[in-house]
C-alpha cells in the first residue's frame, strides 16, 4: 500500500484557524508535519486509535476531514475536495481493514464507512446492505467481531458462507409495500390567498394515486381522456373545480357547470362503477345474514348518519343527479381502499402508467368464474343455513345393531341357580304326559272351558281342603 | 275408563291385572291323569278358583278393578275388563262369569287360529308368551297412570302354570325393568310343574309376591290370602318372604356359577373363560390379560 501526502492544515478546534501543514498517510499510521518546522504541533498518530472518520459534504464551506479518537479529533481542512476524497478514501479503506465493520451508534455521521477486503471491490450498496444485516442480527455481529476482526477470517470469507443471506434480503429490501395513507381525500384543502380569488390544489402524485384508487371514475375519465382530448394539467384543473364547486355546496352553480361541460359532470354525477361495484359486493352478501339481529344498534337513526361531507347539513336532494355522498358513504370507501392496499409496485412518477397500471391491476383475475364458484359456494350455504329440521330424518348416529343369537343362554345362565335355591327337584318332570298334540290339546281346553260354563259355580274350595293344617296358614 | 277421572280415590283401591296361562299343551298334559298339577286342577276347577277370586276383587272395594288377561302361546288378549261393565253392567257375578268364559273361549279359538299357519315344534316345553301379557298388561297401566292426578293403584298378578320360554328372556326382563320403573308390582302364583325363574325375579325385582302353593285344590285360598289385599294393607300382614333368590350367574359355555368371570362388554353374556369372540352376539375381543380380576370386565358377585 502507497503512502499519500497532502498539504492540509489541522486545526486544533472548529474555531481556530487551521496550521498549514502536510499530511502523510501510510498504512501503519498518518504523521502531520506542520510548514512552520518550530511548531510542536506535530502530529504522528496511528490508525489503530482511530475510531472513526468524519467529513464535511462535497461543496459544504470547507472541506473537512475529521479522525476520531477516544479523547478528541484530529480535524484537517484541505485546499480542495479532490484531496479530501483522497484522503478521506485511504483512511476509510484502512480503518476498515483494521476494525472491519463495527457498526457503531452513530453510523449516521458515517457513510462512507466501509470495508472492503483487499482485492475486492464493493459497491456502496451491497456495503450498505452488509452493514444493515450486521446491526440487525447482534449473532452475526457478535461473530463478526470475533472472525474478521482478529484475522481469522477476511471479509470475504466470512459473507461467502453466508451468501444466501445476503442474497434473500436482496430480494427482501422492497417485499413489504407502503400502503395508502389512511388520510383521506377531504385533507386535500384548497389554499386561498386572501387577496385574489385564486384557489390552489397542490396534487402529488400520492395523492392523485388515492384519487384513482378512491374514484374509479375519475379514473376511467382519466384514462378515457388524457391524452386525446386533454392535457393532464386540463384535466386536474377541471377535476380540481369540481371538486372546489361540490365543496363550497354551491349545488346551482355545480348544476350549471356540469350542464355546460360534460366532462366536469362525470366528477360530479355519482360514481357508476362505484355503485355497479357495490351492487356486486351486495350480491355476494352472505344471503343467511339476519339484518334484523343488528336492529338494536339501529345506527341508521344516529344523528350523524346521512351527514354530508365537509359538515354539511343541508338536506339530501333526492332529485339532484348530482352526487351527494354522505360522510360514512365517504368513509366505508376509503377504508375499503386502503385496505385493499396498492395492488402493483410502481413508481409514483408519470401519472399515466399509475392509471394504467391500476387499470391493468384491477382486470386481475376474471371476476366472472369466481363469481360463479362465488355464487354456487352462496347457494350451498344457503341450504345448508335454512334446513328446515321437521322435513328432515332424524340425525342418527351409525351403529352396529345388537345382534344375538340365542336369548336362551341368558335365561339358562340363571335358571340353574334360581331355581336350585327353592329346592325345586321336579326339574326331571316336565316331559312327562305331554301326549296331546295340538289339536287335541285346544280341543281339550275348549272342553274345559265349556264344562266350567256348564257346571256353574260350585263350593270353590272343597270343607276337607281347607282344613288342611299347611294349607295357608304356614306360608310365611 | 271414561268414568275413572270423577271417581274418589284413596290408597287402597287397586287395579289389578290378572294374567291368566291359557296354555294348551299345559292344561291337556292332566288328561292322563297322574301327578301332574293339571290332573290336580284342570282347566275347569281352575277357572272355579279364579273368577271368584277376581269377583272377591270387586268386592274388597267398591272401586277396584279388575283386569284379565289370556296368555296364549301364539297370542295375547284382553279378557275382561271390570271398568268396561258402565253403570247398569254386569255386576252379577254370574253374568262376570259367563262373560269371563265366552270370551276365554273365543281367545283360544283365536289363538288356535293364528297357529294354524305356523305349526310349532311339538314337544313339552312350549311356553306361553308371558312376555306379551306382561307388556300387555302394562300398556293397561300405563294408560291408568295418563287418566288422572288421582288413579287405582295397579298392580299384576300372573297366574302362571307353563315352564318359562327361555327365548323370552330379553323381552321378559325388559317388561320386568319397565314395571319396576313404573313402580307396579308383580305377583306371581305358580301352578305349574316347576319354579319359574322369570316370575321369581319380576316379583324381586318389583317388590311383588312370588307364590307356588303347594296344594293345587286350596288355590282360592291362597289366592284370597295372599294377593287379595290391597298394596297399602300388605304393609301390616305377613306375606311368603321372597326366598334367598340366587341371582348369581353361571358362564354361558359350562353353565357353571362363577363369582368371577368375562363379561362380553356389548352383550352382557358371562363366561369362565376369556374367549376370542362372544358365543352370544359375535363380539370379537382384544387379547385379555392372563388374569381375570385385573381385567377391566370382571364381575364380582357375592
Amino acid at each position: 500500500m502507497h503512502t499519500i501526502n497532502k498539504p492540509t492544515k489541522y486545526r486544533i478546534s472548529l474555531k481556530e484557524p487551521g496550521i498549514p501543514g502536510v499530511l502523510r498517510m501510510a498504512e501503519e499510521r498518518f504523521i502531520f508535519t506542520p510548514h512552520d518546522p518550530r511548531s510542536l504541533l506535530k502530529l504522528d498518530v496511528p490508525f489503530r486509535s482511530i475510531k472513526v472518520h468524519k467529513f464535511s459534504k462535497d461543496g459544504s464551506k470547507q472541506a473537512l476531514l475529521n479522525l476520531l479518537h477516544e479523547g478528541g479529533g484530529y480535524i484537517f481542512e484541505f485546499d480542495s475536495f479532490s484531496d479530501r476524497n483522497i484522503c478521506r478514501d485511504f483512511v476509510g479503506k484502512i480503518l476498515g481493514k483494521l476494525q472491519a465493520t463495527c457498526p457503531s451508534k452513530d453510523d449516521k455521521a458515517v457513510p462512507d464507512k466501509t470495508t472492503p477486503a483487499p482485492g475486492e471491490q464493493l459497491s456502496p450498496m451491497e456495503m450498505e446492505h452488509r452493514i444493515k444485516l450486521l446491526r440487525d442480527d447482534s449473532e452475526l455481529q457478535r461473530l463478526h467481531k470475533q472472525f474478521v476482526m482478529t484475522g481469522i477470517l477476511t471479509e470475504s470469507e466470512f459473507w461467502a458462507t453466508r451468501k444466501n443471506l445476503l442474497d434473500d434480503t436482496t430480494i427482501k429490501v422492497s417485499k413489504q409495500r407502503t400502503g395508502f395513507k389512511s388520510t383521506m381525500l377531504a385533507d386535500i384543502r384548497p389554499a386561498t390567498d386572501g387577496r385574489t380569488n385564486k384557489v390552489t390544489f397542490s396534487l402529488t402524485p400520492e395523492i392523485i394515486h388515492q384519487i384513482f384508487a378512491e374514484k374509479p371514475a375519475v379514473h376511467r375519465a382519466f384514462l378515457d381522456l388524457v391524452p386525446k382530448k386533454m392535457s393532464e394539467k386540463d384535466f386536474w384543473t377541471k377535476y380540481c373545480r369540481a371538486e372546489y364547486l361540490h365543496r363550497t355546496n354551491n349545488s346551482v352553480a355545480a348544476a350549471a357547470e356540469a350542464a355546460e361541460d360534460e366532462e366536469l359532470a362525470v366528477f360530479l354525477k355519482h360514481d357508476d362503477i362505484l355503485a355497479d361495484e357495490i351492487r356486486h359486493k351486495i350480491r355476494r352478501v352472505d344471503p343467511t345474514l339476519d339484518m334484523e339481529a343488528d336492529q338494536a344498534d339501529d345506527y341508521i337513526h344516529l344523528q350523524d348518519h346521512g351527514l354530508l361531507r365537509d359538515g354539511g347539513k343541508e338536506t339530501v336532494d333526492a332529485e339532484s343527479e348530482l352526487s351527494r355522498r354522505t360522510l360514512s358513504q365517504d368513509l366505508n370507501r376509503h377504508a375499503a381502499v386502503v385496505l385493499e392496499g396498492r395492488a402493483f409496485d410502481v413508481e409514483l412518477g408519470d401519472t399515466r402508467t399509475v392509471a394504467e397500471a391500476l387499470a391493468r391491476s384491477k382486470k386481475g383475475p376474471s371476476l366472472e368464474a369466481f363469481d360463479k364458484n362465488e355464487s354456487q359456494e352462496r347457494l350451498e350455504k344457503a341450504c345448508r343455513m335454512t334446513e328446515i329440521e321437521d322435513l328432515r330424518g332424524p340425525h342418527q348416529l351409525p351403529y352396529a345393531p345388537l345382534f344375538i343369537k340365542d336369548p336362551r343362554e341368558y335365561f339358562d345362565s340363571q335358571q340353574a341357580n334360581a331355581l336350585r335355591a327353592l329346592g325345586d327337584s321336579n326339574a326331571g318332570f316336565k316331559n312327562t304326559d305331554y301326549n296331546f298334540n295340538l289339536e287335541e290339546s285346544y280341543a281339550y281346553l275348549m272342553k274345559q272351558i265349556s264344562e266350567a260354563k256348564v257346571s256353574g259355580l260350585n263350593d270353590i274350595v272343597q270343607s276337607d281342603v281347607a282344613h288342611k293344617e299347611n294349607l295357608t296358614t304356614s306360608l310365611v | 275408563m271414561a268414568s275413572a277421572p270423577s271417581k274418589l280415590y284413596s290408597d287402597d283401591v287397586s287395579l289389578v291385572v290378572v294374567l291368566l296361562d291359557a296354555n294348551p299343551f299345559f292344561w291337556a298334559a292332566g288328561a292322563g291323569g297322574g301327578n301332574h298339577p293339571a290332573a290336580t286342577l284342570p282347566f275347569s276347577k281352575f277357572l272355579d278358583h279364579v273368577i271368584p277370586f277376581l269377583n272377591s276383587l270387586l268386592l274388597m272395594n267398591q272401586l277396584n278393578q279388575v283386569v284379565l288377561i289370556a296368555t296364549g302361546i301364539n297370542t295375547c288378549g284382553y279378557i275382561y275388563d271390570s271398568g268396561n261393565g258402565g253403570p247398569e253392567g254386569s255386576d252379577n257375578v254370574s253374568e262376570i262369569s259367563s262373560e269371563i268364559l265366552l270370551r276365554l273361549e273365543e281367545f283360544v279359538c283365536k289363538d288356535r287360529k293364528i297357529g294354524k299357519g305356523t305349526e310349532r315344534a311339538m314337544g313339552g316345553s312350549v311356553s306361553s308368551l308371558l312376555s306379551g301379557s306382561l307388556s300387555l298388561a302394562l300398556c293397561y297401566v300405563q294408560k291408568v297412570f295418563r287418566s288422572g292426578a288421582i288413579h287405582p293403584q295397579p298392580r299384576i298378578l300372573c297366574l302362571q302354570a307353563s315352564p318359562d320360554g327361555p327365548e323370552q328372556y330379553v323381552a321378559v326382563m325388559n317388561a320386568i325393568f319397565s314395571a319396576q320403573r313404573s313402580m307396579v308390582p308383580i305377583d306371581s302364583c305358580v301352578v305349574g310343574v316347576q319354579h319359574s325363574a322369570f316370575l321369581q325375579q319380576a316379583s324381586y325385582i318389583t317388590g311383588g309376591i312370588y307364590l307356588k302353593p303347594p296344594q293345587l285344590d286350596g288355590l282360592f285360598q291362597y289366592l284370597a290370602a295372599v294377593f287379595a289385599t290391597d298394596l297399602q294393607s300388605r304393609n301390616f300382614l305377613q306375606l311368603p318372604k321372597p326366598a334367598g333368590v340366587d341371582f348369581r350367574a353361571s358362564c354361558f359355555c359350562h353353565k357353571k356359577t362363577i363369582d368371577m368371570g368375562y363379561v362380553c362388554s356389548v352383550c352382557l353374556s358371562i363366561f369362565c373363560q376369556h374367549q376370542r369372540k362372544c358365543s352370544t352376539c359375535g363380539s370379537e375381543f382384544n387379547q385379555a390379560p392372563r388374569e381375570p380380576n385385573s381385567a377391566s370386565d370382571t364381575i364380582r358377585k357375592a
